[in-house]
């Protein structure tokens, strides 16, 4: 019974594919998990809005939407079809193939990175050998179609987003991939399913996840502050900042462009999250021995979801970095310590199993945080702010 | 079939980079250019090389000329264009070194031989040999690129300073 509820679309699958006429078989097959794939996670945007601006009411005490449907739960119908019916401003200026072409190949390259991400057991589009290497190549085409927006609008705000967008997103790619090696020298594969296959095993009720060995919480912690920075989000919004730049490099889209930029961002952030739950937390495994009946997609469902609260909490308290503050992370906190994180992993993989091993890694992870942490706040003045009101 | 696709997306978009007036349009162009080559790579079964040559020359290189183009463009340039005085001797010279290169590739002895199985690299056995057989020249080549950064970074410091002594001396 649970093995049939675990494997049940990927046995609808094969049910579909052998009823179809023989020509199309070879076709249907991954035509049917790319349309999944667009379904699921376009779904998953959908309830990811109305959960943001749920989210951040709460946060900024307020409700947030509560009038289209129960509890505003229909809002992402009523904005579709706002965005949908808007009219399509394009400036007299502007680039106007290159400033279509922009939110279109954002999308593109945004749903090609789910093909290699393993949503369940026996559920992923297209098993590399190099899943993890494919994964960063498309990831870096995004940085070429906001650059395409930012100068195809031809608005100094737009190009000054994109800059900034791309300047931020090269930065945040060394520590991202550096500590994504880790997960990779540990498991000396490149391949997703092998990555996951790797940590599903139990020592007693708890499972093998690299989350729980010091370097790979380290690994872990790097990898989502520097996804966060890589999405764009909060605190490393500047290139969208309201405030400073009005929006960014999509200032100069409308209606449903705007839309697909919206989707775009969105989905990045699921599949990068996604690409972490893979590497760290142990893909679609279940978090405690005797919760595996559990079907697998939904422990994939459940850990994005969790992700994605977590990034919609942070985005609701931290405060905006400023542009130095952002470069000064990255290249004298975040770097050196995925540098040293990649030898602790070497030293972990080399020790016997025992306490020693955990002691010794710990030991180098805290150590590190500590003297970088306090070689990066070195020459910060930092004392009580004192407010002062209107009276 | 598919082949011929991504050998025309290929050739149009290194046209396109050449003949647009525009030098973005010519970088877009020349993305394309870059993405059908990855293409061919995927399609002959060279996996890393595809993956890396989307990863390096759209991701790091097609930036890297974006940001020169956009950092260093005086209006002048740009709005001159680049015109061949005479297309004939040109022509000439471009088919000169096609025929010399074709006619090396078909005296090549590799040619004559028959053919070999295709060989099945993994991403493994790239790693293995760049990690056991090639560390050194791989260490070098990590050595020469930091020495290239540093200098760079030196580079753009040692303005900062000169304008801070020409006011001190002022």
């Amino acid at each position: 019974m649970g093995e049939t509820a675990d494997q049940i679309f990927v046995i609808l699958q094969h049910w579909i594919v052998a009823h179809a006429p023989g020509i199309l078989q070879p076709i249907l097959a991954p035509l049917l998990g790319v349309i999944a794939i667009i379904g699921v996670f376009a779904l998953l945007f959908a309830v990811t809005t109305v959960l943001e601006r749920k989210g951040l009411g709460r946060i900024q005490n307020r409700y947030g939407p509560n009038r289209v449907g129960p509890f505003g739960l229909l809002q992402p119908i009523a904005d579709g079809i706002k965005s949908v019916t808007k009219e399509d401003i394009v400036p007299q200026a502007a680039d106007k193939v290159v400033h279509l072409l922009a939110p279109v190949s954002l999308v593109l390259a945004a749903f090609s990175l789910f093909a290699v991400l393993p949503v369940g057991r026996n559920m992923v589009l297209a098993n590399l050998d190099a899943g993890v290497v494919f994964f960063f190549a498309v990831s870096s085409v995004t940085e070429i179609t906001i650059f395409m927006a930012g100068w195809s609008s031809r608005n100094k705000y737009s190009l000054l987003g994109a800059m900034r967008a791309i300047a931020q997103m090269v930065s945040y790619e060394v520590p991202l991939i550096l500590a994504s090696v880790t997960v990779i020298m540990a498991t000396g594969s490149l391949s997703t399913v092998a990555i996951v296959e790797k940590q599903a095993g139990y020592t007693g009720i708890f499972p093998h996840w690299f989350v729980f060995t010091p370097w790979g919480f380290a690994g872990f912690i790097l990898y989502m502050i520097a996804a966060t920075a890589e999405s764009n989000r909060s605190p490393f919004d500047l290139p969208e900042g309201e405030s400073e730049i009005i929006a960014g490099y999509f200032v100069e889209y409308s209606g449903f462009k705007f839309a697909l930029f919206f989707l775009g961002e969105y989905l990045g952030m699921f599949a990068i999250s996604g690409l972490g739950i893979t590497l760290f937390l142990g893909g679609w495994s279940a978090p405690f021995s005797f919760l595996t009946w559990v079907p697998s997609y939904l422990w994939f469902v459940g850990k994005l979801l969790f992700l994605i609260v977590m990034f919609i909490w942070v985005r609701g308290t931290l405060p905006r970095l400023r542009m130095d503050q952002l470069m000064n992370f990255a290249w004298k906190f975040m770097l050196p310590m995925a540098l040293i994180n990649l030898i602790t992993v070497g030293i972990w993989h080399f020790m016997q199993q025992g306490i020693l091993r955990w002691l010794i890694c710990s030991v180098i992870v805290i150590a590190s945080y500590v003297l970088l942490g306090r070689g990066l706040t070195q020459g910060w003045k930092l004392e009580k702010r004192i407010y002062r009101f209107a009276e | 079939m598919l082949f011929t696709t991504f050998a025309i997306l290929t050739v149009a978009g290194a046209v396109a980079a050449m003949s647009f007036r525009n030098l973005v349009h010519s970088v877009l162009a020349l993305i394309a250019a870059f993405a059908g080559l990855a293409a061919i790579y995927l399609q002959l079964g060279a996996q890393f090389i595809g993956l890396a040559q989307v990863l390096v020359y759209i991701g790091a290189v097609a930036i890297l000329i974006v940001f020169a183009i956009l950092l260093t463009r005086d209006k002048k340039v740009a709005q001159q264009t680049v015109s061949f005085s005479s297309w004939k001797l040109n022509g000439v010279v471009a088919l000169a070194v096609f025929a010399v290169i074709a006619w090396a590739i078909f005296q090549s002895p590799t040619l004559q031989h028959e053919i070999l199985p295709e060989p099945q690299v993994s991403m493994q056995q790239v790693g293995n040999a760049l990690m056991l057989r090639y560390a050194l020249p791989l260490e070098i080549i990590g050595l020469l690129l930091t020495a290239a950064l540093i200098g760079a970074v030196t580079i753009a410091i040692s303005e900062k300073y000169e304008k801070h002594e020409r006011r001190e001396r002022e």
